[in-house]
């Protein structure tokens, strides 16, 4: 198995003719995804890479019966397109786009939470089952399907988090990027819980950032509901307070969100902390081997 | 995006909230024309700086006359105010508010702030006025009260009154008080802040309420609907590599080591930073470059760590993604010709292509040192400044 998307999973893009999505949607269907049409307001009836294109969400998912969307549409539409996908019934809507209004975001979250559906990002690589179902704008070949889920607040670290695992052989059974926003979709305990769940992850890569204290909330919930073993890495120890890392969400504000917290709150919880970002390779094989030889 | 103190006070009477009669100025001989058109026994003078802790730095002064206003004010004016949170660099004074001084009577505070783990607006506030929120929070965590907004009906009035009565607020108050929280979730919401914190919200001897200071910060993502507020942006209170980088739309944060970062992606500029710190040195600045990576923005992006003369040597590191590693070194290799560099740059690639990338690299016949992974290209930089 795996989790949120596999081979199955019929998926539609939003923005799907302009450049992002073009590419990406190119990049999809070469991976194997099960891409079935997208939506253009005003390009409805085309046809673009072979697939329909809708002037509506509610048209495209009437005709396609797709479960996922995902976006790559401006900053200054995407929250509409966010709810549009929600409100035609897409249980997993997937945003790429960068720099979405926070406040547009609080009315979103909102919406998502009365009609149940599920959002990754905004800000955010994606999610990936390597081997059946890529969605989002990270590389495809450097995944190699295997036992480690890994979920990410950062694009390329979620990379350096899958090419290490890949060099090791351990593999990923799926990777969701839940973006640098400080208002986002999935977070990390939804993701964690999902993997605890699925079959095939045999070990979670959790790579957190400065900023907020979803980290220390993910490592409460490790504590008490998760058996499998955990990594992780906190990026920026060395970022000065008060400053935006280039992430709207990573920022040291008023003593919370610091890196050291994170840590030592990851640390109690079980998790082996990587010092490095080179080192989740070695810290997932480090959690695996101390959960044999010391099970709970 | 932060806003001048006067900024956000005119802002604050679009919206009916009191403030002190003030005037800014930039000239300290504009003072006396100040001073004869607000008519009061003593002035405050305030150095408007993006920085709290003015007044422990002699940014803000009660004066008695017009003839020791225009001195403060031309103290002021023109100088770099170092307060404990912009320091050790300070920011400059290009303008002072001055303003009437009022009876006080009590001292309040009051902010309103997006709360990411409850993902709502939430007004905060406290008697415990003119002091630093989070040391409240810390010596007396009791006096801090709380009102969340639901997106759906905003602020209301009976959230308006636990506050009030909490905050011993007695007749007209209660009122004054709701009318003024309306007006600023109004302002909150239709400016897009980020933060809005009034410190101290003052009660009067005889009773009003007034707005005595004021901080803005505006939501980075909404300034493209927020016209009227990007151009109030004063570039003068920003380091000023951090502006061209922002200009030349990279994400650059000048930091005091002395070695530069190029990266791409947040975490993984953040990371790097950790990296270079790990094995023993200490990096110069944060800076993404973005997906992207074509020799024209790692120009741009060369230039700007170079700008930093503290820099003795670059680490570039990229993980390719879908672009490949090929055409990243081409771009590397066109733009360390560019700029001329004189200084070792350790360049880290993965991805796609990469061992064509670091062939590239390594036959430039340039000062360029190709890594072998994450690690060997922390140690080289690391060993490059030595």
């Amino acid at each position: 198995m795996s989790i949120l998307v596999n081979k199955n999973t019929k998926v539609l893009c939003q923005g799907f003719t302009g450049k992002q999505g073009t590419f990406h949607s190119e990049q999809a269907l070469a991976y194997g995804t099960k891409m079935v049409g997208g939506v253009t307001p005003g390009k409805g009836g085309a046809l673009h890479l072979g697939l329909p294109v809708f002037n509506t969400m509610r048209e495209a998912v009437r005709q396609t019966g797709a479960s996922a969307s995902v976006i790559y549409v401006p900053p200054a539409f995407a929250a509409d397109s966010i709810l549009e996908a929600c409100d035609a019934g897409i249980d997993l809507i997937i945003c790429i786009t960068e720099g979405i209004p926070v406040l547009d975001m609080l009315n979103v979250k909102a919406a998502l939470k009365a009609n149940g559906a599920r959002l990754i990002g905004p800000n955010c690589p994606g999610v990936i089952t390597p081997d059946e179902c890529k969605i989002g704008i990270m590389p495809g070949s450097i995944h190699l399907r295997g036992k480690v889920g890994i979920v990410s607040r950062s694009g390329t670290l979620t990379y350096e988090a899958v090419h290490q695992t890949t060099a090791l052989k351990l593999g990923q059974s799926t990777c969701v990027g839940i973006g640098g926003d400080p208002i986002k979709g999935l977070n990390f305990i939804e993701c964690l819980q999902m993997f605890e769940a699925d079959d095939e992850t045999q070990a979670i890569i959790m790579v957190g950032e400065i900023g907020g204290s979803d980290e220390e909330a993910a490592a409460e919930y490790i504590k008490s509901h998760v058996t499998k073993p955990v990594a992780a890495y906190i990026a920026g120890q060395t970022a000065p307070a008060g400053k935006r890392m280039g992430h709207a969400g990573a920022i040291i504000s008023g003593g919370s969100g610091k890196a050291s917290d994170k840590i030592r709150a990851l640390e109690l919880a079980g998790a082996v902390v990587a010092s490095s970002p080179a080192g989740l390779g070695e810290a997932v094989l480090a959690a695996i081997q101390h959960k044999a030889s010391s099970p709970n | 995006m932060n806003l001048h103190e006067y900024q956000a006070k005119t802002l604050l009477q679009k919206y009916g909230i009191p403030v002190p009669r003030g005037q800014v100025i930039s000239v300290a001989k504009q003072t006396p024309t100040v001073t004869s058109e607000i008519d009061s026994h003593a002035w405050v003078v305030k150095a408007q700086v993006h920085a709290g802790g003015r007044g422990k730095a002699g940014g803000v002064r009660v004066v008695k006359s017009t003839a020791e206003a225009q001195n403060v004010a031309s103290e002021l004016l023109g100088k770099t105010l170092v307060t404990y949170q912009n320091a050790p660099d300070g920011q400059p004074v290009n303008q002072v508010l001055i303003e009437e001084t009022l009876p006080i009577a009590r001292e309040l505070y009051l902010s309103m702030l997006v709360d990411r783990t409850l993902e709502r607006v939430v007004v905060v506030a406290s008697s415990a006025g003119g002091m630093d929120i989070e040391e409240i929070a810390q010596t007396s965590p009791e006096k801090i009260l709380q009102e969340v907004c639901s997106p759906l009906n905003g602020l209301v009035d009976y959230q308006a009154r636990n506050l009030a009565f909490k905050l011993d607020l007695v007749g007209d108050q209660i009122n004054a008080f709701s009318r003024m929280l309306k007006g600023l979730y109004r302002l909150f919401k239709e400016n897009d802040l980020a933060l809005l914190e009034i410190n101290p919200l003052v009660v009067t001897a005889d009773g009003k309420l007034f707005a005595l200071d004021c901080k803005m910060s505006v939501d980075d993502n909404a300034l493209y609907r927020q016209k009227a507020l990007a151009e109030q942006r004063d570039w003068s209170q920003e380091d000023s590599k951090e502006a061209v980088a922002h200009h030349a739309g990279l994400n650059y944060i000048a930091l005091n080591g002395n070695i530069g970062c190029m990266v791409n992606g947040a975490g993984l500029a953040m990371a790097t930073m950790d990296i270079i710190k790990l094995h023993g040195g200490t990096p110069a600045n944060f800076l993404d470059v973005g997906g992207g990576a074509t020799a024209e923005t790692v120009t741009k992006a060369f230039k700007i760590i170079l700008a930093d003369t503290n820099v003795k040597a670059i680490l570039v590191n990229i993980f390719g993604g879908i672009m490949r590693c090929d055409i990243i070194a081409e771009g590397i290799i066109t733009a360390v010709k560019d700029v001329g560099m004189k200084i070792p740059v350790v360049v880290r690639l993965e991805g796609t292509n990469v061992a064509l990338g670091k062939e590239m690299l390594k036959s430039s016949g340039l000062n360029i040192i190709s890594a072998d992974g994450l690690t060997d290209a922390a140690v080289q930089a690391v060993k490059a400044v030595l």
